[in-house]
């Protein structure tokens, strides 16, 4: 076990933890923080992605030790009802979700995109989110919300 | 409406005195009454706790006159509750903003039967729709009695009473019984689950009088799920919680022989659990136990390899004795047969499918003397109920099961096998225990979708007419394991504990409307290949058969009309005389731009791709869909793209459009992937297919570019159901469409690069 000093959504926490236990849980068990989620903890699948200095990165294969001194910024640190990031915004109003359990990934995802990219194009848009996972099939709902975003956020 | 919101109780305020289950509500919540009606009720089943046959049971209105509708069904993202919602609003003329819905909790809702079988819309909603009609009716006479009017004279309008033509003279529903009971009886059917039917004097509105049911509403779930404000069973968390993990064998069906302790020593304050071969640890951090259980050295007792070459599946499923078969038959097909002047013959294959939900399944369990909690993501909690009192030898009314939203849902996932591993890791450290699954366990022991194999055979006469048709399925049961969890033999846990579950064999026949004079359709059933706790048991998943049957029913009928040179929409047209069916088929050929012209020549070619477009209609428990899609394939590499899939979709009457073009377009993609993708792989010891790599799913880039969904509205017919319909004949289109492309019939499913690149490179 060793001490990690952890920055998520501009709080500081310190947590104990094993070296190798991958960043999730100490979001999830240590702080009780319902996003990120598990979905496979293989970095398949994008559902616990998390901002790292605003990089979105898979915090299931992320281990404590690796995470130094780099800011944590989960889905609630990106937008709230009161204050929603665009992305939140264009999900809402597409309805996107089916069971929701993927979004996480899909939005820090695209937040991250959206940050270096203006005007992106569907080709764009689909190669940016490969490899993300949803089993609902909300894939046509989630571009037309990215495409409504990208465009606010322009 | 009121979105959902976190479960946040302390186990002291979940759990109350001895010998009764105390509910944390809050007295001001409609839906305290139901608590202490919950409470008061005689023993008999938490399951089946509330009383039918109270108008209490299904509708509260708290005093500033909100309605709370209370649904024995649950909704995983489809916008049941909010048709729930629209239903009631409609029938008590309160505002739609007004109206919130209790979905799944065994000790709030009576059981309609969970999800099950797209019924949400069709019985469910039938049965509140006669329950809002009733509350209405109750209310009014309420209210004729405080006005000192008949009843004849008044009318309501967002939840107010009023004399016609006298507005000023009213009294709301808040203010006749607003926060108290109906004390109202209702009739009922006599039956729990999905054929619970409600009955009274009250006579439900007109479909010429609706205001609210068929137009669009913003569905209840969104934004809670948007913003991650509301929980999935994954975030559920009670004071004192343990986290557990299981331990799977590496061969499928092996024993635990003995467990080496020693293996864990060094993981602080973890815990094995062994009931026989129910292998499972505790700890009260979750990286330990995950840990615990992947460092746990288990000796496993020598067993046989349980499975066949995965090559010599469908040989296998060929060969292997019948356990049960049924068949109907119209007409004289044999002779039918015997007197064809032709005859067209093919046989196709489905492979083995999993839920492989998004999360694997996860469920938190409390079990005390004095009562068990269980927060589920089964889609069917009552029956969940049920089978934790059976696993755990505790009397059912001591058991509640609260649904939560579960990652996915579509039919019997891993849900329920967790829900039951956490009761007996639960009652075994007399702590409360969620167990999450590894991604490993969601893919690699879920129950599957079964495989199958299919032969359809056409008799034509020297015409092309089709004479006679038969289809035949043959595969494993889709109720190997059963679709609830009643039974606790029908969950992992509870088979290795000793219990054997119902095991039916059971297998469906194709639905549609052709009127082939002469027609025999059957099916035949295997045994599984290994009974028991198998990672390759079968059960429902979405659309039970459908996908599997369709594909080739489908494919068949475009053989067919191939062989005698016909036009794919115009062959299906000329053996449909219903007119809703016709009708489907129509629109989706309209609104797709479907050009006539024999089968097979649909191809357009530019450098390696090649492009076709093809059809297939079915039914679904009276839902009527036809789906046209168009596929690109790649002649260098197999791969297979489909831009564009136009849906007709008839289910009767539309509740909320909206909500239903989103079904259909993600039964669309989820069909999809299964088409081209999923196949569930396994070696002689095990299934192998066990995370996104082994078990590839619909990627972004293969998501259609466009979906057009053609929604054919029937506000005089009954709402059929969405949720599953789509999904049927989405398989068969695409291989029509890729037929068309490439000039070959391909037979078996997935249609992957591989295959076709095999098939036609």
């Amino acid at each position: 076990m060793a001490q990690y000093r952890l920055k998520v959504n501009g709080t500081v926490h310190t947590i104990e933890a094993d070296p190798d236990m991958p960043l999730l849980y100490a979001l999830r068990d240590d702080l009780k923080m319902d996003n990120p989620h598990f979905g496979c903890g293989l970095s398949q699948c994008g559902a616990c992605t998390v901002h790292l200095d605003g990089v979105a990165t898979r915090s299931c294969v992320t281990e404590m030790s690796k995470v130094g001194n780099r800011e944590v910024t989960t889905l609630t640190g990106l937008g709230t009802p009161e204050h929603p990031h665009p992305l939140q915004t264009a999900y809402v109003d597409e309805e996107v979700p089916q069971c929701g359990y993927c979004i996480n990934g899909w939005v820090m995802t695209a937040a991250a995109f959206l940050k270096t990219k203006k005007h992106p194009s569907e080709d764009e848009i689909r190669e940016a989110l490969a490899g993300i996972k949803c089993r609902c099939g909300t894939h046509t709902g989630i571009v037309r919300a990215v495409k409504r975003a990208a465009e606010k956020m322009a | 409406m009121n979105a959902p919101t976190k479960i946040e109780l302390s186990r002291r305020e979940l759990m109350g005195t001895a010998g009764a289950l105390v509910f944390a509500f809050s007295v001001s919540e409609p839906g305290a009454a139901m608590a202490q009606q919950v409470m008061a009720a005689p023993a008999g089943g938490a399951n089946n706790a509330l009383d039918p046959t109270e108008l209490d049971s299904w509708l509260a209105i708290a005093p500033d006159g909100k309605v709370t509708v209370f649904f024995g069904k649950m909704d995983g993202g489809q916008g049941t509750d909010l048709a729930m919602a629209m239903i009631v609003a409609e029938e008590m003329d309160v505002p739609l903003k007004d109206v919130d819905v209790v979905e799944g909790d065994t000790a709030r809702t009576v059981n309609q039967g969970g999800a099950s079988g797209s019924t949400g819309v069709r019985f469910a909603g039938a049965a509140l729709r006669q329950a809002g009609a009733e509350a209405r009716r109750v209310l009014v006479m309420k209210a004729a009695e405080k006005l000192g009017v008949d009843a004849s004279q008044l009318t309501v309008s967002d939840g107010v009473v009023s004399v016609a033509g006298n507005p000023a003279h009213k009294i709301s529903y808040a203010e006749l019984i607003g926060g108290g009971h109906f004390h109202s009886k209702i009739g009922w059917n006599k039956q729990y689950g999905n054929p619970l039917a409600l009955t009274s004097p009250a006579k439900p509105k007109t479909h010429d009088q609706y205001k609210v049911v068929g137009t669009t509403q913003p569905r209840l779930d969104v934004k809670g799920k948007v913003f991650g404000t509301a929980p999935w069973t994954q975030d559920i968390r009670v004071e004192g919680m343990l986290h557990g993990r299981m331990v799977r064998p590496p061969i499928a069906g092996a024993s635990v022989a003995s467990v080496d302790e020693s293996s864990i020593a060094k993981i602080p304050n973890v815990r094995i659990v062994r009931k026989g071969d129910f292998l499972g640890v505790v700890a009260p951090r979750e990286w330990d136990a995950v840990k615990a259980a992947r460092m746990l050295k288990v000796n496993w007792a020598p067993t046989t390899d349980p499975f066949p070459d995965q090559a010599k599946l469908y040989d296998h499923i060929r060969q292997s004795p019948v356990t049960k078969s049924d068949k109907t038959e119209d007409g004289q097909v044999d002779a039918a047969f015997a007197g064809a002047a032709r005859v067209v013959q093919a046989e196709y294959e489905w492979p083995f499918q999993s839920h492989a939900s998004m999360g694997p399944g996860c469920a938190l369990a409390d079990v005390r003397a004095d009562g068990v909690t269980v927060w589920t993501g089964t889609q069917k909690p009552h029956f969940a109920a049920q089978g934790v009192a059976g696993v755990l030898g505790v009397p059912v009314e001591k058991v509640r099961a609260i649904w939560v939203a579960g990652p996915g849902s579509y039919g019997r996932n891993d849900a329920g096998d967790v829900t039951m591993d956490a009761a007996v890791l639960s009652q075994a450290v007399g702590k409360p225990v969620r167990v999450q699954y590894m991604r490993h366990e969601g893919h690699g022991w879920d129950p599957k979708a079964p495989a199958s194999v299919h032969r359809g055979r056409a008799a034509l006469d020297k015409d092309g007419n089709v004479v006679a048709l038969e289809f035949w399925s043959r595969g494993f049961s889709r109720l190997e394991t059963n679709s609830t969890e009643a039974d606790p033999g029908d969950t992992l846990a509870g088979m290795l504990l000793g219990h054997k579950g119902k095991r039916t064999p059971a297998f469906n026949l194709p639905e549609n409307a052709y009127t082939f004079s002469n027609k025999r359709l059957g099916w035949e059933t295997v045994a599984a290949l290994l009974p028991g706790a198998s990672p390759l048991r079968t059960s429902h998943m979405r659309d039970p058969l459908g996908p599997q049957i369709t594909f080739a029913s489908e494919s068949f009928m475009d053989e067919v009309a191939f062989a005698v040179g016909a036009d794919p929409v115009e062959f299906r047209l000329n053996y449909l005389t219903e007119p809703r069916d016709r009708a489907a088929i129509q629109a989706a050929a309209e609104k797709a731009g479907w050009k006539p012209g024999k089968a097979g020549t649909r191809r357009t070619q530019r450098g390696d791709i090649v492009t076709g477009r093809g059809v297939a209609y079915q039914q679904r428990g009276g839902t009527i869909v036809a789906i046209v899609a168009d596929a690109e394939v790649n002649t260098r590499t197999g791969e297979v793209r489909v831009p564009r899939v136009v849906v007709a979709h008839d289910c009767g009457l539309i509740v909320n459009p909206g909500a239903l073009r989103h079904v259909v377009e993600c039964n669309v993609v989820q069909g999809l992937s299964r088409t081209i993708h999923e196949e569930v792989k396994f070696d002689h010891r095990n299934v192998t297919s066990v995370d996104w790599l082994t078990y590839p799913i619909v990627e972004m880039a293969d998501a259609p570019r466009v979906i057009d969904v053609v929604l054919l509205n029937h506000p005089e017919a009954i709402s059929t159901g969405a949720g599953e319909a789509t999904m049927r004949p989405l398989a068969a289109a695409v291989n029509n469409a890729i037929f068309e492309a490439t000039g070959t019939r391909l037979r078996r499913a997935p249609l992957n690069a591989a295959r076709i690149k095999a098939s036609t490179v």
